[in-house]
C-alpha cells in the first residue's frame, strides 16, 4: 500500500494522546498513512510551521483556526477543523497562598465551580489592593475563554479586577512557586504537577464549569486537505481508532507510560494518571473523584462541532478579540468541518451525529441522540451557571452577555 | 546598504548563537543591538530597549507570550506585529526553517528589515551547521578511542601486533558491511563479557 506522507505538529500535553497513540500503536500505519511526529515548543511554532507547510496537520487549541481564519494572529494560513482531539481535560489551579484565603470565604475541596467561585470572588474583594495574576497559555485557547466565563459568571471582572498573562506551561508551575503568579488555568498534566509539587491547588475543573466542553482540535491547512482528501480521511479514521484505544480503562497504564516518554511529555507518568482515571489529585491529601474529566471519545468527543466554534467565536467578541458581523461569524461556522468528519469516519461504523450543531449546555443527563451508525449518546453538558448556547442566536448570545 | 539607526533585539537563550548573531549585525553596521538570554522581565526590557526589530529563535517557549504582549499596545510603545511579508513566502519559509522569527515594529520599510531577517537567517544556518560538525568530530573521536581499545584487546588476548591486531578488525568490518567503531565497540563489549568478573 502506498503511504500517504502526513507530517503533525503537537504541544508536549496530556490531549495530544489521540495523535500519539495513533502514530505509536499503529493506527496510522493500518490506514496507510506514514504520520511523523514533531513536538513543538509554542503554538505560534505550530501555526507558523503549518503556514509554510512543514506540517500538515496539528494540535490545536481549539479557537485557534478560528483566530487564525478570522485574520487575529500572525502568519495566518487557511486552517480547518475536521476533527475534535477530545473534551475536557484543563483545570484552574491557585497558589497555596491564595488558596488559603479561599479557604477563609468557604472554598471546598469538592471542585465545584459554582462555591469555589464564589469563595475566590469573596478573597478578591476582601484585599482589593492586590490584582491577584493569572495566567493562561494563549489568548486564543479554550483556557482563557473558560476562565473568564467563570469569573464573570461569579461576579469577577476578569479585565479589572484580576489580571491575565500569557505563560508557557513549564513556566507556570515555577511562577506560582516564587509568588509571580497567584492561578492558572492549563491543560493536563500542569496542573497535577502543580499538586504534585506542594506548590499549588486544585479549586475547580472544566468539568465543573462547562461540562463535555471542547478543548483541542485538530488543525489541517485547508489547502492541503483540499488537494488530499484521501489521505486526511485515512488519518481521521487513524485518529478515531486511536481514541477507542485511548478510552479503554484497561489501556490506561500504557497510555500514561507512553505520554511520560521523553519524546511526547516528557514528564512522570504519575503526573498523567490522575486525568486519565479521573481521580483528580486536588491538594497533597485530596483525591476528588470527575467521571468525566477527561474524554477522548465518548459523548462524540471527536466531532467538530460547529455550536463549539461558534461559542468560542462569541468570547473572541466579548474580550474585544474581534468585531461582531455576519460575515466573521460565517468565518468561525466554517472552520469547523463535521461534513469531512462524517465522511471520513463512515467507513468505520462510528457513532455520527445527524445535526452540525447543538445547543451547548442543554442536556443536563445523558441522552441518547439521532445518530447513523452505532448508538450516540450525548451530554450531561451544563454550565455551571445554567447558560445555555443556542447557536442559531448568536446575535442574542453575545448581546446578553455585553449587559 | 547598511541601514544604521534601527535598534534590533536579539532574544535567544543560546548563548554562543546569539553572540554569532550580535556580531553579524554589528558587521551589517548595527549599532543598536541588545541581546538577551533570560525572558524574566521581558515586558520591561521591551519597554527599556524600545526596539525596531525583534529577532527570536524558535525553540524559544515564550514566542506565544512575546505575540500575546504585542497584541496588547499598552504592554509596548508601538504595534509590533510579525514580519510577515507576503509577496516573499519563500523568505518566511526560510526563517521558519532556520529556526528563527523576526517580529517588526509598523511602518518599516521592508527592505530594510528584510536585510536583518537575511542574515539571521544565515548566521542560524551557520550555526546549526557548527554544531553538526562538532557533533560528527565528537562521534570521530568517541570511534577513534574505541578502536585502539578493542586493537589492544586483541593484541592482548591473541598476542597479535598492533598492525595485525587492526588489519583483523578492518577485515571483519569489511565482511559484515559495517563500521569499524562498530566492530571495535561489539568487541569490547563481548570482551567485557567473557572475562571473569564482568565488564573490563
Amino acid at each position: 500500500m502506498s503511504a500517504h506522507e502526513i507530517a503533525a505538529g503537537f504541544m508536549p500535553l496530556l490531549d495530544s494522546a489521540i495523535l500519539v497513540v495513533a502514530k505509536a500503536k499503529g493506527f496510522a500505519e493500518d490506514e496507510g498513512v506514514a504520520l511523523k511526529l514533531a513536538r513543538e515548543s509554542s503554538w505560534a511554532n505550530i501555526r507558523d510551521r503549518l503556514a509554510v507547510g512543514h506540517f500538515q496537520v496539528a494540535h490545536m487549541l481549539a479557537p485557534m483556526p478560528i483566530a487564525g481564519n478570522l485574520g487575529l494572529t500572525p502568519l495566518p494560513s487557511r486552517t480547518i477543523a475536521p476533527m475534535a482531539l477530545g473534551l475536557g481535560g484543563n483545570a484552574v489551579t491557585m497558589s497555596n497562598a491564595l488558596w488559603a484565603r479561599m479557604l477563609d470565604h468557604g472554598a471546598r475541596e469538592t471542585l465545584d465551580a459554582a462555591a469555589n467561585g464564589a469563595a475566590l470572588a469573596a478573597a478578591i474583594r476582601a484585599v482589593p489592593e492586590g490584582r491577584p495574576r493569572f495566567a493562561v497559555v494563549h489568548p486564543y485557547s479554550g483556557h482563557n475563554y473558560e476562565l473568564r466565563y467563570w469569573l464573570a459568571a461569579c461576579g469577577v471582572d476578569p479585565e479589572r479586577d484580576i489580571e491575565i498573562i500569557i505563560l508557557p506551561p513549564p513556566l507556570m508551575t515555577e511562577a506560582l512557586a516564587n509568588g509571580a503568579l497567584d492561578g492558572y488555568c492549563v491543560g493536563e498534566p500542569w496542573n497535577t504537577a502543580a499538586v504534585m509539587q506542594g506548590l499549588g491547588h486544585i479549586a475547580t475543573v472544566r468539568a465543573s464549569i462547562w461540562r463535555s466542553s471542547p478543548e483541542k482540535v485538530l488543525g489541517v491547512e485547508e489547502r492541503w486537505a483540499g488537494d488530499n482528501p484521501e489521505a486526511l480521511a485515512a488519518l481521521l479514521r487513524a485518529l478515531y481508532r486511536a481514541a477507542i484505544w485511548c478510552a479503554d480503562p484497561a489501556n490506561r497504564e500504557a497510555l500514561s507510560a507512553l505520554m511520560a516518554e521523553p519524546a511526547h511529555v516528557g514528564l512522570p507518568a504519575e503526573w498523567m494518571a490522575p486525568a486519565l482515571s479521573g481521580d483528580i489529585r486536588v491538594s497533597s491529601v485530596d483525591i476528588v473523584r470527575v467521571e468525566d474529566f477527561f474524554m477522548p471519545l465518548a459523548r462524540g468527543a471527536t466531532f467538530p462541532w460547529k455550536s463549539h466554534a461558534l461559542w468560542f467565536y462569541t468570547q473572541m467578541v466579548r474580550w474585544g478579540q474581534v468585531a461582531h458581523s455576519p460575515g466573521n461569524e460565517a468565518i468561525a461556522r466554517e472552520t469547523y468541518r463535521p461534513d469531512l468528519y462524517r465522511s471520513a469516519l463512515k467507513p468505520l461504523g462510528a457513532a455520527l451525529p445527524a445535526a452540525n450543531s447543538k445547543i451547548e449546555g442543554a442536556l443536563t443527563a445523558p441522552t441518547p441522540v439521532g445518530a447513523s451508525g452505532a448508538t450516540l449518546t450525548l451530554g450531561p453538558d451544563g454550565f455551571f451557571d445554567g447558560g445555555l448556547f443556542d447557536p442559531d442566536k448568536v446575535d442574542e448570545y453575545i448581546r446578553s452577555e455585553r449587559s | 546598504m547598511p541601514s544604521p539607526g534601527l535598534a534590533v533585539l536579539v532574544i535567544d537563550e543560546n548563548r554562543v548563537r546569539a553572540s554569532i548573531i550580535e556580531q553579524g549585525l554589528h558587521e551589517a553596521g548595527h549599532e543598536r543591538v541588545t541581546v538577551i538570554h533570560d525572558v524574566n522581565g521581558l515586558v520591561r526590557r521591551i519597554a527599556e530597549h524600545n526596539p525596531d526589530v525583534i529577532v527570536i529563535d524558535l525553540e524559544n517557549p515564550n514566542r506565544d507570550r512575546l505575540e500575546a504582549m504585542f497584541q496588547l499596545s499598552r504592554a509596548v510603545k508601538r504595534p509590533i506585529a510579525m514580519f510577515v511579508d507576503r509577496t516573499d513566502l519563500a523568505s518566511i519559509e526560510a526563517a521558519v526553517d532556520a529556526g528563527v522569527s523576526a517580529y517588526v515594529v509598523d511602518g518599516l520599510k521592508r527592505e530594510r528589515v528584510k536585510a536583518i531577517l537575511d542574515m539571521a537567517v544565515t548566521r542560524f544556518n551557520a550555526y546549526a551547521r557548527l554544531t553538526r560538525e562538532l557533533e560528527e568530530a565528537r562521534g570521530e573521536l568517541e570511534g577513534r578511542k574505541l578502536i585502539d581499545r578493542a586493537k589492544s584487546i586483541l593484541m592482548r588476548s591473541r598476542n597479535l601486533s598492533e598492525e595485525e591486531a587492526y588489519r583483523l578488525m578492518r577485515k571483519a568490518a569489511m565482511n559484515q558491511n559495517r563500521k569499524l567503531a562498530e566492530i571495535a565497540e561489539s568487541l569490547i563489549t563481548a570482551a567485557g563479557l567473557l572475562e571473569p568478573g564482568g565488564a573490563p
